[in-house]
């Protein structure tokens, strides 16, 4: 058996992403290539070829690959599929992005985020933002699979893998990229902090959201997520979302202010390995999942705590 | 343009969702059903983009059993033209969605798709790309934003860390983000008007698609329950436990 692992890279560097997808391709079981494609991919080479139990690289270096449209690694990647029995990628917006298209082509059914890989046909998934986790067997010949990053451990650098070169796929495809802007902010991306501080209505405004969350999100180094509530009520932009219809988290440490706890919030965060909560309600159902809880007055409590830290 | 919008009945987002007691699935019984709130998403700005005069039919279709034919409804009384009702009772994979979606392509000849990034109930994030690869079309994924420009579309996407603007060679298809509009609630007399609109009832058989899952499920359980924690009695004691498991 073999498995082909779509390596995720920015800016010339190996996402963190990647070494936990090798973990669960490995857990698949056979030789496990790592697909590197791109329009410098020779830049994440070296790092790509350190990753342990990776037996061999792909390098695919092209203009056409840049960003790695849906359009060109589905014309990548289906060919190369001849010479495997599964693919795997991060459950990231590329590999959300990607992954489907490999799939129809090749006529299979994807494995969406699985958690955990039970043989090489059966996956663990979660469903319903996670209030379900389905086992899964699949029927098909090959295997389509995106992985859920938090679920898995890195793998290593201790790996020599040998480098290959396949050729980047003709354009132009029917989709061109225009521009990009990502978020210039020291703070980390929310859907993969270690660290979140999250935001209810019980802040009344979005000054008081500035002013209390944000500076605590600051000294932790964390990210700022809020409660559905919060967002509707303008206190926080709607990215900051996190819960069933926004982001799902799952953090080291999630620390909820005034968020009362409903279920679609709780669908966003319940993974999280520490949830402190602090609220004046000492009935919220917020403290029924969280690991450490404060009944107090979040004006006092907040900033007592970002002094604290 | 005209623009094909599916829809998908799923239970409310608002109802606890619990797992059956034999593991098979979920407990669907007298449970609230809604339209997925992303397909919400589409169905508004397929609307808006006709109030602005882009979009010349809006054209809903819906793959599942005889009371998808409210979902269907809804997004009529929100401002499409018509329904389609694929009927079946089966469960169908996210793969045979999209083979039964490009055959209504075929048929309807569309410019445009739109439809949700993904369904509150299976979390697949799958057709939309699924019919794109089927289509050969290209594709806009979890869209922040739409603009025609000419005979493209360009779509700002919403990425890990940021947004990303794509320009597609139309026909494509396009899948919506949370960020992407507000939908509308229907008005009374617009239900009403809804109800005379017209739905097609079809079958996968008359599309000829197979739609036999190539899933099994063999359960379904419960996350794990999470302990309740410990209450405690001011910050400096916060504090210090979070310094003792390490958290901070």
């Amino acid at each position: 058996m073999a498995v082909l692992v779509i390596a995720e890279h920015h800016h010339g560097a190996l996402s963190d992403a990647t070494h936990k997808v090798v973990t669960a391709a490995a857990k698949f079981g056979g030789d496990v290539d790592l697909l590197v494609a791109g329009e410098h991919a020779a830049e994440v080479v070296p790092a790509a070829a350190k990753v342990s139990g990776v037996r061999k690289v792909l390098k695919a270096e092209g203009e056409s690959l840049r960003k790695q449209t849906g359009e060109s690694m589905e014309a990548l990647v289906v060919p190369l599929m001849a010479n495997y029995d599964a693919v795997f990628i991060a459950a990231s917006t590329t590999g959300k992005n990607i992954a489907p298209r490999i799939a129809a082509r090749l006529d299979v059914m994807q494995l969406s985020e699985i958690i955990d890989v039970v043989d090489s046909s059966t996956f663990t998934r979660p469903i319903y933002a996670g209030n379900a986790i389905m086992t899964v067997k699949s029927s098909d010949a090959k295997k389509v699979i995106t992985v859920r990053g938090t679920a898995f451990e890195a793998a290593g650098n201790e790996g020599s893998a040998s480098v290959e070169d396949v050729a980047a796929p003709e354009g132009p495809f029917k989709s061109e990229f225009v521009s990009e802007e990502m978020v210039k902010s020291d703070r980390p991306e929310l859907t993969g902090a270690k660290r979140v501080v999250s935001g209810g209505r019980a802040l009344g405004s979005a000054d008081e959201f500035n002013r209390l969350i944000v500076p605590l999100a600051d000294k932790l180094g964390a990210a700022v997520g809020a409660s559905r509530a919060a967002v509707d009520a303008g206190y926080a932009p709607n990215d900051y979302q996190v819960g069933q219809t926004g982001k799902i988290v799952a953090p080291e440490l999630y620390i909820a202010i005034g968020i009362s706890g409903a279920i679609q919030h709780l669908a966003g965060m319940k993974d999280s390995k520490i949830i402190v909560a602090i609220n004046k309600d000492e009935e919220a159902p917020i403290f029924q999942v969280a690991d450490y809880g404060l009944v107090a007055d979040l004006f006092n409590a907040v900033p007592e705590l970002t002094e604290a830290l | 343009m005209k623009v094909l919008v599916p829809v998908k009945r799923v239970i409310d987002y608002n109802v606890k969702v619990r797992v059956k007691p034999d593991k098979t699935g979920v407990d669907l019984a007298n449970v609230k059903m809604s339209m997925n709130p992303f397909d919400e998403i589409s169905v508004e700005e397929a609307v808006r983009m006709k109030e602005a005069g882009t979009v010349t039919e809006i054209v809903v279709v819906s793959v599942g059993p005889q009371q998808a034919q409210e979902t269907l409804r809804t997004a009529l009384a929100m401002g499409a033209d018509r329904g389609i009702l694929i009927k079946t009772d089966a469960t169908v994979e996210p793969l045979g969605v999209a083979k039964l979606l490009a055959k209504v392509v075929a048929d309807e000849s569309p410019d445009l798709v739109i439809l949700g990034k993904q369904a509150i109930d299976d979390d697949s994030n799958q057709t939309g790309q699924m019919l794109a690869a089927l289509l050969d079309w290209p594709q806009g994924t979890f869209a922040f934003k739409l603009e025609k420009d000419g005979d493209k579309l360009k779509v700002t996407r919403e990425v890990d860390g940021g947004l990303q603007t794509v320009s597609l060679t139309l026909p494509a298809i396009v899948t919506v983000d949370l960020r992407l509009n507000e939908p509308r609630y229907a008005s009374l007399p617009n239900i009403m008007k809804a109800k005379k609109k017209e739905i097609v009832e079809k079958t996968p058989e008359e599309y000829g698609v197979d739609i036999s899952p190539r899933l099994t499920v063999v359960t379904v359980t419960e996350p794990p329950v999470r302990q309740a924690g410990e209450k405690v009695e001011d910050v400096a004691t916060l504090v210090s436990k979070l310094k003792t498991a390490g958290a901070v």
